[in-house]
């Protein structure tokens, strides 16, 4: 009655494809906060995480592809579907004045873009050292890599740390949004667990919000990597 | 009480649009806003002005053919009620009152604060029924369906089509009304036959319509005058991934 390829087109099939490109992506998100957070236990830990997944090679390049993909199925299916929604209310109103619903719901192409920025910005500085090179010139100073110098130096820096965090805050805003409504657009939500998935997005965008933030926080109050 | 009307004037759709401002002095706190309306129309006529077009039926509550942005609020912002029973006492003297619209692509405007919903009957007619063989009528108790189905079934079907949920979206998506038209049917076993074809069909002309999509702020649970669940909109989106599950 219906192929797979054109139920994925229409609306509800486009947002089946960014909610599940949108989990997985989260899955990364929780995943590099765990790798990162070895800033704690000290320059050796974080180093030698950091030189591990170095050497994984080829690897490391199919995971980057598969991130890749992730990104433009996400992007792609939110570009889509922000273009219907606009061209659905041509002449906006005078005055709209939401019910119920919660900012980030209402923010998410706006906190969208400003993370997708970031993680643009995150690349050039960390990956490819073309902003900040100061900092970036640190990690590859010595025989093995030198990330926690890295990450310290530019983190002393308060616009760069302020910067971070700031989009740690947007990113959490959309998580906390994207995993509340995600339950509801796979249609895995009951009467029972709408209230709950609303919560647990919540909570998953404040772990992913305060597990980030401490560690810029921590270098710039001078915890990690003072003297 | 003396209220400020603002109020959105367009001739027919292809014309330019505006606000225009009227002074209503004298107004009972027990008037309705379609009441006010009448006042006001008296009024314009009397000043061999146009009157002001807007839709209203039942004046009760239970049809929702009053369609208006009230202040930014689809149906006003009281939950459970449509334009009519909007109340003057819910403002304060000297209060300036804004009224728009529906504001959708598939809601042509009519004139002023009329709009045509006849995309919600093309919906409806694409997927929002039971096909049944013609023949003698079935006996009532030869289908026993049980308190709590038959409840939920018409906690869906209490939707009057009014269209609040799409003029109250941010993306004026028609995903409450999809939803509790689909999980009316989907609640009783006479629409279990056509379950998967009824969800995919109706999804697809709500897209046609030019209806945009679903961002899950559940702003249209509370416009809505018959206060519908998003909970249909979960069972909807369940339907339609079931349904394509078993595409062959």
């Amino acid at each position: 009655m219906i192929r797979l390829g054109d139920g994925l087109r229409s609306s509800i099939g486009t947002k089946f494809l960014m909610a599940v490109s949108g989990v997985l992506l989260l899955g990364f998100v929780v995943a590099h906060m765990l790798g990162n957070l070895q800033l704690f236990l000290g320059h050796e830990a974080l180093d030698s995480y950091a030189q591990k997944i170095q050497d994984m090679g080829a690897l490391l390049w199919v995971a980057r592809a598969g991130l890749f993909t992730l990104l433009v199925l996400h992007v792609g299916s939110a570009l889509k579907l922000t273009r219907q929604n606009r061209a659905a209310r041509p002449i906006p109103y005078g005055v709209h004045k939401p019910f119920q619903s919660s900012y980030a719901s209402r923010t998410m192409v706006m906190s969208g873009v400003i993370v997708l920025a970031f993680v643009l910005y995150h690349l050039l500085h960390f990956t490819f050292g073309a902003v900040d090179a100061e900092s970036y010139a640190l990690a590859h100073a010595g025989a093995g890599l030198q990330v926690h110098a890295m990450v310290v130096h530019a983190f002393q820096q308060p616009i760069v740390a302020l910067s971070y965090m700031l989009a740690m805050a947007l990113l959490s805003l959309h998580i906390a949004h994207g995993v509340g409504s995600l339950f509801q657009t796979l249609g895995l939500n009951t009467q029972r667990t709408r209230c709950a998935a609303t919560r647990l997005g919540k909570g998953v965008g404040a772990v992913v919000f305060l597990g980030n933030v401490s560690m810029p926080l921590a270098v710039l109050a001078g915890w990690v990597g003072g003297n | 009480m003396k209220l400020t009307l603002k109020v959105w004037r367009q001739k027919n759709a292809t014309a330019a649009g505006r606000f225009e401002s009227y002074e209503a002095n004298d107004v009972s706190p027990d008037m309705s806003l379609l009441e006010l309306l009448d006042v006001v129309n008296e009024q314009l006529v009397n000043k061999g002005e146009e009157p002001v077009a807007f839709d209203h039926d039942c004046r009760e509550g239970i049809c929702g053919a009053c369609s208006m942005v009230i202040n930014g609020h689809a149906h006003g912002s009281d939950r459970g009620t449509t334009t009519c029973q909007v109340h003057m006492r819910r403002f304060t003297n000297g209060d300036t009152v804004v009224l728009e619209p529906w504001r959708a692509k598939p809601f042509p405007l009519v004139r002023d604060l009329m709009v045509d919903r006849s995309s919600f009957d093309r919906i409806i007619a694409s997927g929002g029924f039971v096909s049944v063989n013609t023949g003698g009528a079935p006996d009532a108790n030869a289908l026993p369906i049980g308190k709590v189905d038959a409840d939920h079934a018409f906690d869906a079907a209490a939707c009057i089509g009014c269209g609040a949920c799409v003029a109250a979206c941010k993306n004026a998506s028609a995903m409450l009304f999809v939803a509790a038209k689909v999980g009316h049917l989907a609640s009783l076993p006479q629409g279990q036959p056509e379950r998967d074809a009824r969800a995919v069909n109706m999804i697809m002309t709500m897209d046609r319509e030019g209806f945009g999509a679903c961002t899950n702020t559940y702003d249209c649970e509370a416009a809505c005058p018959k206060e519908i669940s998003v909970d249909f909109i979960g069972a909807l989106n369940r339907d339609y991934r079931k349904a394509l599950s078993s595409t062959r």
